[in-house]
């Protein structure tokens, strides 16, 4: 459990994180390791876990009937895969696919939300964290959204 | 130009009196040094400039009626000559021809060659350069032959003409040049000036060399000396005219103004009544914009590149692939009238705008330059975009 | 002789295509040569004027090395009437030119600095001169950084350039794509994205931007969260051109000539005009 702490609050997603906050979230985490071609998880299944890459690639996908997937992110070390959690109905959009051996923490999204209803402290500090990728995301959607190297007109 | 002889220096800057008819030896000497002559002429209800032969042509006895969006001819109690303010003519139009062929090409067995226009055959003789006009080619001076690349055509037809001032003894209504520091009188940039002296039985020209190549010509007319009391009624004509201005534009800190308030609402409003009809920048004498159009023979063995004036007002000038840059009415009043008064500082050190009228003359509705900036200046700080309203209790 | 020298500004030389590489479906590169004479030194990030006889004339940026005197290359998109016909060209076609023209990326400025080249789409034709002057001089710069991203992996340009890029030790390359399949193996995601992949350092850095207008916008504002001053960010203009001389007003970005100022243009010179709508 100690390296487990050590290594989780080494990732970037909690960088100058209270250690007493470390230590009440590593009860939430468990080590995993993805190889390539595996599904870290599909569309529709509940998202009751997110994921902190810790080396590797993982690419978010879309299928469309009748073309291959479409892959529209890819998320590697130091990143956060999945925001389904966050929010009811608490299922997943896309799938995750792992591209590359990948190697991630698993935090266990009921026992987060769990402890962020219990300590609003807790509970504010995920939020400052969480609350700039996500916004980042949203951004990078829209700019993908604006096609800005296509043709304009065709 | 002519060639200075006989001690012209002595000529320089001095005061002569032209008597009216003598004006004719002047068009006469221009023709004999070789120089196609144009001035003003009163056609289709209008000032316009064009081939000037016999004094008769001139238009004696007219001057003109300007507002915003109006402009009639109307007669004069005298018989002067130059009576009226600018019309929907410039100079600009023979320096910087509205349509010109830039050259050719025709294809050979290695591909093809370029073959460039050959220079202006004539030399142009302008008579009848107002001060705002002067200005105007000085300024297209420094746009066409001020930076690293030159406007060769320009360039040619610029520096083989020879300039006629006249100091105006009438503002326009729509005139604003005294404002811009450009007008009424012909300080530089001429090879001769004349102010038009008349009254009673009198009917002179006050006449003073601007050039060795304006005193040459002087000291070939039948001119007489001028005395003190010609000096003092010239000073006057120029004096009466600066004081009945049309209009007045205040310059101070216009140009900040104008390129710190992009979104003023001023501009929606101004753009609610424009037609982007472009007339401004076609009649405004400084306006220098162009485009080039390619063609081919049939055969294909032929091509030409012509350039025409052009106007920020059309959604063509700022295309690029997908779509204009300005596609609103909004934005291109505001480039046109920011990039006059305010970039054209930055671009070439001096405004755009000579004050001389003719945007507000022919615009259609009657927009009026002086009107706008003085719009924004009543209220620069007001919100371009609507950023909500405080009711205070819900 | 120098080809460029011509009393007009407005004539155009002829210039035979020697090679054509095609680089995507709609793109090609262009080696040119003159018919008389040599080409002239250029600087990376100027442009030139192509003509297509008969056709028209458009501004296309020279994306060859600048220490290749043999030769101008120019990368071209297919989009409309001009470029459409300058892309078709084939070996032996002789083109009209006229340049280079305008500003130049501050590839001497930016010495001593760690440098960020920043390309979006056909935006790294007109970086590549750049690239590879610092790469010829990398002694010269602290970390050297290629960030590229484009619509798809089919649209992207120079692979083979980038894959031996991509080998170097002295520089590190990013690229990404907006949409892609599984068969792709590298990143999705937006160009923005790529800026905290590499090593730099904010305080000592210069950044070179090309791409469309949008892109540029995103980027600088990923740069400025990064702690990248604007003076020391440079981006490359695309307005509307028809003389390159700064004589016909159609390039006109509020006071700068994108034509004669440009198209390079520093970023703190510009930022409140970009940020605007309609300049
Ligand atoms: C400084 C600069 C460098 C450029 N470098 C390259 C390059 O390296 N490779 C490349 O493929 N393209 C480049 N472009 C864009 C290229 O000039 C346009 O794609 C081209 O003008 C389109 O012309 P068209 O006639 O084929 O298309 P149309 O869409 O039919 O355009 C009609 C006319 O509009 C004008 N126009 C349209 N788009 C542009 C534009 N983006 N920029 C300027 N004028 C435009 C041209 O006068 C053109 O003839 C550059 C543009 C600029 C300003
Ligand atoms: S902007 Fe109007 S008043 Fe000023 S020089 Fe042009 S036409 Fe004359
Ligand atoms: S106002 Fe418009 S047409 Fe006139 S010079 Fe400026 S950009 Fe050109
Ligand atoms: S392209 Fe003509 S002024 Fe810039």
């Amino acid at each position: 459990m100690e390296t487990l702490e050590r290594l989780l609050l080494g990732h970037p997603f909690f960088t100058d994180l209270d250690p007493a906050i470390g230590r009440i979230l590593v009860g939430c985490a468990r080590n995993l390791r993805f190889a390539p071609g595996e599904f870290l998880f599909r569309e529709n299944e509940p998202a009751n876990e997110f994921f902190l890459v810790r080396e590797g690639n993982v690419a978010l996908e879309l299928h469309v009937p009748g073309r291959p997937p479409l892959v529209i992110g890819t998320l590697g070390a130091g990143e956060i895969v999945g925001a389904s959690w966050l929010v009811p109905p608490y299922r997943w959009n896309f799938d995750a696919r792992a591209v590359a051996a990948t190697r991630a923490f698993g935090i266990d999204a009921a026992c987060l939300r769990d402890k962020c209803e219990a300590d609003h402290h807790l509970g504010y500090e995920m939020m400052k964290r969480l609350l700039p990728v996500m916004v980042g995301r949203m951004q990078a959607a829209r700019q993908q959204l604006l096609d800005v190297y296509g043709h304009p007109g065709t | 130009m002519p060639e200075p002889r006989t001690q012209p220096s002595v000529l320089l800057g001095a005061r002569v009196l032209l008597p009216r008819p003598a004006l004719q030896d002047l068009i006469d000497a221009l023709a004999a040094c070789g120089f196609e002559v144009i001035g003003p002429r009163a056609r289709d209800g209008a000032i316009v400039y064009d081939r000037l032969r016999r004094i008769e042509e001139l238009p004696a006895g007219w001057t003109d009626r300007q507002d915003g969006g109006t402009y009639g001819l109307e007669r004069r109690s005298d018989a002067a000559l130059f009576g009226y303010a600018v019309g929907p003519h410039s100079w600009k139009q023979f320096l910087h021809p509205p349509q010109e062929r830039l050259w050719r090409a025709r294809r050979r067995e290695d591909g093809f060659a370029i073959e460039p226009e050959p220079a202006p055959p004539s030399r142009l003789a302008f008579i009848g350069v107002r001060a705002c006009e002067l200005h105007a080619i000085a300024i297209q001076d420094r746009v066409f032959m001020g930076g690293a690349h030159k406007d060769t055509g320009y360039e040619a037809r610029r520096r083989g003409a020879f300039v006629v001032a006249v100091n105006c003894g009438t503002a326009g209504g729509t005139c604003f040049c005294a404002s811009m520091e450009t007008g009424p009188r012909a300080e530089a940039g001429f090879d001769l000036a004349l102010t038009e002296l008349i009254g009673g039985t009198r009917h002179d020209f006050l006449m003073e060399a601007g050039s060795e190549a304006g005193a040459a010509l002087l000291a070939g007319l039948p001119t007489r000396p001028a005395g003190a009391a010609d000096i003092a009624a010239a000073e006057a004509v120029v004096a009466r005219t600066a004081a009945s201005m049309g209009r007045t534009m205040d310059t101070v800190g216009l140009k900040s103004l104008l390129q710190d308030h992009p979104e003023h609402p001023r501009w929606d409003e101004v753009a609610s009544r424009c037609l982007a009809c472009a007339n401004c920048t076609m009649v405004c004498p400084t306006c220098f914009c162009t485009t080039v159009t390619d063609h081919t023979d049939l055969a294909g063995q032929e091509a030409e590149r012509v350039r025409h004036w052009d106007s920020c007002f059309t959604a063509d000038f700022s295309y690029i692939h997908g779509g204009s840059v300005r596609s609103s009415t909004k934005s291109r009043y505001r480039q046109w009238m920011t990039h006059k008064l305010a970039h054209w500082i930055d671009q070439f050190g001096t405004s755009g705008c000579v004050g001389c009228g003719r945007c507000i003359t022919w615009c259609p509705v009657g927009i009026d330059i002086t009107a706008e900036a003085a719009a924004i200046r009543a209220d620069p700080a007001a919100h371009g975009t609507k950023r909500g309203t405080s009711h205070g209790n819900p | 002789m120098n080809a460029s020298v011509a009393p007009d500004p407005m004539l155009p030389q002829p210039w035979r295509v020697q090679a054509v590489r095609r680089e995507t479906a709609d793109v090609v590169s262009l080696d040119l040569v003159p018919l008389a004479g040599a080409p002239m030194p250029f600087k990376p990030g100027q442009f030139n004027m192509l003509y297509a006889f008969g056709i028209g004339e458009v501004p296309v940026s020279l994306s060859g090395d600048p220490a290749d005197a043999s030769r101008f290359v120019h990368t071209v998109r297919a989009v409309g009437a001009v470029s459409g016909a300058i892309a078709a060209a084939t070996p032996g076609t002789v083109l009209g030119l006229r340049g280079p023209f305008g500003s130049a990326w501050p590839v001497a400025a930016a010495a001593g600095h760690d440098i960020l080249i920043i390309a979006g789409g056909l935006g790294l034709a007109p970086l590549r001169p750049a690239i590879y002057h610092v790469l010829a001089n990398s002694e010269r710069f602290g970390r050297i950084a290629v960030l590229y991203g484009s619509r798809g992996p089919a649209e992207l340009l120079f692979h083979d350039e980038l894959a031996r890029w991509r080998g170097r030790l002295d520089m590190e390359v990013e690229i990404t794509v907006d949409h892609a399949d599984p068969s792709w193996h590298g990143r999705v995601g937006v160009v923005p994205g790529l800026i905290d992949k590499v090593a730099f350092d904010p305080k000592n850095t210069v950044a070179l931007v090309c791409g469309p207008e949008v892109m540029i916008r995103f980027t600088v504002a990923g740069l400025r969260a990064a702690g990248v001053a604007d003076d020391h960010v440079h981006v490359s203009m695309e307005r509307n051109m028809k003389c390159a001389v700064g004589l016909c007003g159609h390039c006109q970005f509020g006071p700068d000539f994108v034509c004669k100022d440009g198209a390079v243009l520093a970023y703190d010179r510009i930022a409140a005009r970009l940020a605007a709508r309609e300049i």
